[in-house]
């Protein structure tokens, strides 16, 4: 299905790859909330998901291994008029970014935080990941992974979170519902993505998966129960919960500066009134 | 208006104390109410990494001409407790003094200094006294320093005025405090030799060189200020956090430097003037998101305050040690500009320059400076604002609604920028090589064609640099002796210059303000035997013009103990290399 936030760029993702679903939910979604393409920024990490920002029409900036957050969180501060999404991966945001997780949610900057988490590195060739679950056997964990795994929802939750989801990419309705919820949120908004590596995780697959999730609407979930989402964010195994685990409101971060009460930064005059400046040091 | 010092036309005051005294802030008061009286001031401050006990002290000297470092011993003392006078003692010029607290009850044996006069001033009764708190002795102190070296002390209750207004309690009694302190001093009438006798009210500033970076960056309208604390360079921080209101600004102090470079980026991309600034070892977790933004051409500003290394190094000190850092720091191959302010002056209109040079060639721009000039205050000339010009290069607004090539292939390499958020324009940065329109590749011709896009941008910007004295040359037109150094060497240089000239030693002093790319033509200035002075080791700058001119030094004075080098030092080295 065609749409305009399509891009020319060759895709280069492999055949099944969870990362399609993930880019039609994304387009889907803005075309819905009748985005302009020019109105939204998508700022992407390294790794298989670096590469939305080829394919995804919209403004984008590329950056490297681990840094989406602090680049995101300037590009809003910049101009608060933009929509900013956030791309990263689950090796890319919670190994070499994860210093920058808790800070972006302490400021509850006004964007949304997708993580590409399929339990793996995928463009390196298969090592574990920091999600990777613990027993893992891969290149880098032969004898199984001895490390336990971060989770991303609960981190975020202790972090002070105000939006924490958990979507599957074999889900697209419940994915645009849920994405929907996370750009329209004034603050930072966590969609962790469960998403299939064809090549190289044999076990969370799409069927795996299948078998597992559990829409928390579904079973009366109140997200603003912060206790209970943190059970159920914890909660992996024969029933993987996805859905809203909690959600606050409380003001954006660029409601603090006082530059940015009426106009974006950037269209603010660069011209000061230097000799008021200057009167302090004379 | 006059100025007599006891060893030349300057009078040097040190105030000695444990950090928590409020040693700087008295230094800094001092050097104002000397700027105000209108004399010329430096003043520089001498602190341990600590933020109670230990010893700090700041030096101000003064004089009715420009007086560009410090040089020799003080001529008085101000001594706030005993450690600092068992300390200074010794350096003290002959027939100078020291005001210390007489509560300290110092003994006859430790006054050892028979050419020197003792003041010992009740600062801590007149406190008690007053009911002021402990550190206020500073201002009892600073009454009677201004009594003895003939300042006037209503400029010295004005300021204090001014530094704690709407306090009016705290102000009426530093203002009685300053008055006692000068009238016990005045009782001792021992014909102190130094005398300022005030003139009119200048049109000069007293700042230091982080005050004057963080105001070049206002005045080329930089709004977007990210960083994270790191002596030396944190004032710009505090200047911007500060100011924030009146500035328009966005200020955010960030988790890490890796932080503060990539936030710089972020709002530069978005089309706002960006700024950061950290130490060596700050601008080293930065390497790795400057050349992302050299790859992305998103244009920034760095101001890089060096401090001796490696690691931790001695964290307030000064150094020049990170010049080639600076040039060849991050992966990779791509064009910077390194500017280097060799003061306080150099560093408002260097900084507010910056923002011009990166966005007119949407490169980083590093602004690299040290200790000694960025923590250091001066008295200058007011800024000339109307001096700066705001010209922002190829960043567009509008768009046709054409496909917008963010990286298109133009004749002198420099791409039109559009600020992200103008309708039909896409905007796409990549730290990816890419193509025209921003989309990865890692094809051979587009790679190729990529590459050759931005370094073509050298020699318009070896052009353009021209244009802002990339070199400077002091002193006589036909000299014996030059000498060549850059950043903080130029104030000692300077002062060296005036005292050889007294001893009709015809010299010069050549001064390299844009480190990168090198500029043409230094060779034309190195007349007569030639002496290269840093702060380093290694002679970075002497490598450096070896790499790009073949020229070796062979007269070569370093000094790397995290003090800057004096005048005393370079003229003497000038004179070995006569010999």
């Amino acid at each position: 299905m065609s749409n305009k936030f399509d891009t020319v760029a060759a895709n280069t993702w492999c055949p099944g790859c969870g990362n399609f679903a993930i880019l039609n939910a994304v387009k889907q979604t803005l075309a819905e909330m009748n985005k302009e393409p020019w109105e939204v920024v998508a700022v992407t990490g390294i790794g298989c998901h670096g590469k939305f920002t080829d394919y995804i029409g919209v403004n984008g900036i590329h950056t490297i291994h681990g840094r989406v957050l602090p680049v995101a969180t300037a590009v809003k501060l910049a101009n608060h008029e933009l929509t900013v999404l956030g791309f990263a991966g689950d090796g890319d945001g919670m190994n070499i970014g994860i210093g920058h997780f808790p800070h972006a949610i302490r400021r509850n900057v006004n964007m949304t935080y997708i993580l590409h988490d399929n339990l793996i590195y995928g463009l390196t060739t298969g090592q574990t990941s920091p999600t990777t679950k613990k027993g893992y056997v891969s290149k880098t964990s032969p004898r199984g992974s001895w490390e336990k795994a971060i989770n991303p929802l609960t981190q975020a939750l202790t972090s002070g979170a105000t939006f924490v989801s958990r979507v599957f990419a074999g889900e697209l309705d419940h994915f645009k519902d849920v994405l929907k919820q996370a750009i329209n949120h004034k603050g930072f908004a966590l969609v962790d993505v469960l998403q299939p590596c064809v090549s190289w995780n044999k076990v969370n697959t799409y069927q795996y998966y299948r078998d597992r999730v559990v829409k928390l609407e579904e079973i009366g979930h109140n997200t603003g129960d912060w206790d209970m989402g943190y059970l159920r964010a914890e909660q992996w195994g024969d029933k993987i919960p996805i859905g809203v685990f909690y959600k606050s409101d409380e003001p954006p971060y660029e409601n603090n500066f006082p530059a940015l009460k009426n106009a974006p930064l950037v269209n603010h005059s660069l011209q000061r009134d230097m000799e008021k400046l200057f009167r302090e040091f004379m | 208006m006059r100025c007599s010092g006891l060893v030349d036309d300057t009078v040097t005051v040190r105030i000695g104390g444990e950090a928590g005294q409020g040693i700087s802030r008295s230094g800094m008061l001092l050097g104002k109410s000397m700027m105000r009286g209108g004399f010329y001031a430096y003043g520089a401050i001498d602190y341990p990494s600590l933020i109670r006990g230990g010893h700090n002290f700041y030096t101000v000297r003064a004089s009715t001409r420009k007086v560009h470092s410090l040089s020799g011993g003080p001529d008085l003392v101000i001594a706030l407790n005993k450690a600092s006078l068992l300390k200074h003692q010794e350096s003290v010029n002959p027939r100078g003094g020291i005001i210390y607290d007489e509560k300290d009850e110092i003994s006859e044996e430790n006054l050892n200094r028979d050419d020197l006069t003792y003041y010992p001033v009740p600062m801590s009764e007149i406190v008690e006294e007053l009911g002021g708190p402990k550190i206020m002795r500073n201002t009892v102190a600073l009454g009677a320093a201004a009594a003895l070296v003939g300042l006037n002390a209503d400029i010295l209750k004005e300021i204090l005025a001014e530094t704690f207004v709407g306090k009016d309690k705290i102000i009426s009694m530093n203002i009685e405090a300053v008055q006692k302190g000068w009238e016990t001093v005045i009782e001792f009438d021992y014909g102190f030799q130094c005398r300022l006798e005030d003139g009119a009210r200048p049109e000069r500033m007293w700042l230091t060189g982080n005050e004057a970076v963080a105001l070049g960056a206002h005045a080329a309208g930089c709004n977007f200020y990210a960083a994270y604390p790191m002596t030396p360079a944190s004032a710009v921080l505090h200047y911007y956090a500060g100011h924030d209101e009146e500035t328009d600004s966005v200020v955010v102090q960030t988790e890490s430097e890796i932080s503060a470079m990539c936030m710089t980026v972020g709002a530069s991309y978005a089309g706002v003037r960006a700024m950061t600034s950290t130490s060596g070892g700050g601008f080293c977790l930065m390497t790795e998101a400057l050349s992302m933004t050299a790859i992305q051409e998103n244009p920034v500003v760095i101001m890089l305050g060096q401090r001796p290394g490696p690691s931790t190094g001695l964290a307030t000190y000064s150094a020049q040690s990170d010049l080639l850092f600076a040039i060849y720091g991050a992966h990779g191959e791509f064009q910077r500009i390194v500017l280097a302010p060799g003061d306080v002056d150099e560093c408002f209109y260097l900084t507010a320059e910056a923002f011009n040079l990166a966005e007119r060639f949407q490169i980083p721009v590093i602004v690299l400076t040290d200790k000694e000039i960025i923590e250091s205050h001066e008295t200058v000339k007011k800024f000339d604002a109307s001096k700066v010009d705001i010209v922002r290069g190829y960043l567009l607004r509008e768009w046709n609604g054409e496909e917008y090539l963010r990286y298109k292939d133009t004749e002198d390499g420099t791409s039109p920028r559009i600020v992200p958020g103008t309708p039909n324009a896409l905007v796409l940065s990549n730290s990816n090589e890419h193509t025209e329109r921003g989309f990865s590749t890692s094809k051979a011709g587009p790679t190729v064609k990529m590459i050759d896009k931005r370094f073509r941008k050298e020699e318009h910007i070896k052009k353009l640099i021209e244009k802002y004295s990339p070199i400077k040359v002091y002193g006589s037109d036909n000299p014996q002796v030059t000498m060549v150094g850059w950043g903080s060497t130029k104030g000692p240089a300077l002062e060296a210059i005036k005292q050889m000239v007294e001893e009709d030693i015809p010299v010069q002093y050549v001064q390299i303000r844009v480190m990168e790319p090198f500029p043409e033509g230094l060779e034309s200035h190195l007349k007569g035997k030639t002496v290269l002075f840093e702060n380093n080791r290694t002679g970075e700058l002497g490598k450096l013009i070896k790499l790009n001119t073949g020229y070796s030094f062979e007269n070569i004075r370093l000094r790397y103990d995290g003090r800057p080098l004096t005048p005393f030092e370079m003229v003497e080295k000038v004179k070995e290399v006569i010999q």
